[in-house]
């Protein structure tokens, strides 16, 4: 049996739903309009904006570094993460149980208070290079992502497979990239995707370490819509958008989008 | 080579980036707020004894508040829908939420800039439509401000609530109707305390997120609303006052680890399963 649902529910439910999608449906519609400003519903249909973003240096120039530093960073951050999550998931009794807190804290300690904090020591008291800061920031603000999602693929592997081939003679590095690797691959992508899109999109950390000549795309769209307000900033929202719909798109098919209600 | 030592080896360059990269910084942050030559504590004196200071310590945590209280209310609701529909409206609707949680919250924020704005789509609509004559000014308000908040952190709350409100059985409610009991009294004595640990693990996002946030004060409530997160971004970038701006990171460290302590030993205590 079914419990029957009040309609007032249906209704509230139908109005979140435009809430949530209604503003990004305004920016892919202010991006097409062939007006010089913003405008919902479009005035006449052009791509013209989204040709003009390649026409503003300061924006493929933000794009190629945020790009490259959401791979490099995220990069850093699994190569540092799964050992930890492996170490986590198969020696449960060596390791405290404190440990998997020290793996979140990026998330629990405010993003600005952190950004705020590695300029401090980074940037100004080591003179470490900005790519350098900001890479290193953004490798620590993803490791949670990193550490639980890799771990939540290695809590439900069973590690007696991998015992099974340690003990028939296989080397145990080999023993992790045949037997343990592949069968966790889903989370891997996944927690690889997830990291990448929070790298791509933080602000809060990169607004401390960009500096002179060095930005991401974030810190450039936040510097450009205080002066302009044309529409070509609709239509780099509406590429980042693009990039949301990828990301998706391989966490569907990796761990399930499901896993998010998790 | 001892498990032991095998095990503590591999989470070795894990624990030495959060150590390194955020243990020291952020200490040496909380350092700088007591090096004061007027006593230890004089830091925090100023902060407390300033009015301007202190108003946007209360107005961070107004709006954190609504924030929350709002995004609950409606994620709850949705939640509780969602989670009730069949399979393929169910997937769909996950996907409608998880959109915008993964599109960034610049392009989120500058959504709502365009929607409130002087020439915006609602002064213009509402225009059109003979409800004003003049434009209203609607950004740069603690509203505007709360609204792109509620928007930015309803989806994790929806998202949240469905795994836990999906783990109610169906058969738990209908024992309960079937010995008698209205929806309401099942709702209030069967449903809510099973979604407790839930709805307070949402809260504490909600509540921790909109308190440090940064990009939708500075864009929606720019110099007139300014915010803790804001706040200290002033006073480290354009002020250039380290200490001051030490002390705003101190004091936001602290409101957001005491709720994330206090909420956590509530939803324990709560938590049905656990008594």
């Amino acid at each position: 049996m079914k419990t029957r649902i009040h309609p007032v529910l249906i209704v509230l439910t139908v109005l979140t739903f435009l809430f949530l999608l209604g503003p990004l449906v305004v920016i892919i519609g202010s991006a097409l309009s062939d007006t010089t400003y913003l405008t919902f519903p479009p005035q006449g249909l052009t791509l013209h904006w989204f040709a003009n973003i390649f026409e503003i240096s300061a924006f493929t120039r933000t794009m190629g570094t945020s790009f490259m530093l959401a791979v490099a960073g995220t990069t850093l951050s699994m190569l540092i993460g799964i050992p930890a999550a492996y170490a986590m998931a198969r020696y449960r009794i060596e390791l405290p149980a404190f440990l998997g807190n020290v793996f979140v804290l990026p998330i629990l300690i405010p993003e600005i208070v952190l950004g705020f904090s590695l300029m401090k020591s980074l940037a100004s008291g080591f003179g470490l290079p900005i790519t350098l800061a900001l890479l290193v920031g953004h490798a620590l603000i993803v490791l949670p992502y990193t550490v639980r999602v890799v771990g939540a693929s290695l809590n439900s592997f069973d590690f007696s497979i991998e015992e099974a081939a340690v003990s028939l003679g296989c080397p145990r590095i080999k023993a992790f990239f045949t037997v343990v690797l592949p069968n966790i691959r889903a989370g891997i992508i996944a927690g690889f995707i997830l990291a990448f899109i929070t790298s791509l999109n933080d602000v809060s950390i990169s607004i401390f370490l960009t500096g002179p000549g060095v930005s991401t795309l974030p810190i450039q769209l936040l510097a450009h819509m205080e002066q302009f307000f044309d529409p070509t900033i609709a239509s780099v929202s509406v590429l980042l958008m693009g990039v949301t719909v990828a990301v998706m798109a391989v966490v569907e098919r990796t761990l399930g989008l499901t896993f998010l209600t998790k | 080579m001892s498990n032991r030592l095998r095990a503590w080896l591999l989470a070795t360059p894990a624990i030495l980036l959060v150590f390194i990269f955020l243990g020291l910084p952020v200490l040496a942050t909380f350092a700088t707020t007591f090096g004061d030559p007027k006593g230890p504590f004089s830091t925090y004196a100023a902060f407390f004894n300033s009015r301007f200071r202190m108003t946007v310590l209360w107005r961070t945590m107004e709006v954190a508040l609504v924030t929350t209280i709002i995004s609950v209310a409606i994620g709850f609701c949705t939640a509780w829908v969602v989670a009730r529909m069949p399979g393929r409206i169910k997937s769909l609707l996950i996907i409608a939420a998880v959109f915008p949680l993964l599109t960034g919250v610049v392009v989120r924020s500058f959504a709502w800039l365009v929607i409130l704005g002087k020439n915006g789509i609602l002064n213009n609509f509402l225009m059109k439509i003979g409800a004003i004559a003049e434009p209203l000014s609607m950004l740069y308000t603690q509203g505007s401000v709360i609204v792109a908040m509620v928007y930015l952190f309803v989806p994790l709350m929806i998202l949240t609530l469905v795994g836990v409100l999906e783990g109610i059985p169906q058969d738990m409610t209908d024992a309960a109707a079937s010995l008698g009991a209205t929806p309401a009294a099942t709702f209030r004595q069967v449903v809510l305390p099973m979604a407790v640990p839930g709805l307070i693990v949402g809260a504490v996002l909600v509540f921790t997120g909109s308190f440090t946030s940064y990009a939708t004060p500075q864009l929606l409530g720019g110099e007139r609303q300014m915010m803790m997160g804001t706040f200290l971004y002033q006073r480290a970038m354009v002020t250039f006052d380290w200490v001051g701006a030490s002390t705003i990171a101190a004091v936001m460290v602290v409101v957001t680890l005491t709720t994330v302590l206090i909420m956590s030993k509530v939803a324990r205590k709560l938590n049905p399963m656990a008594g």
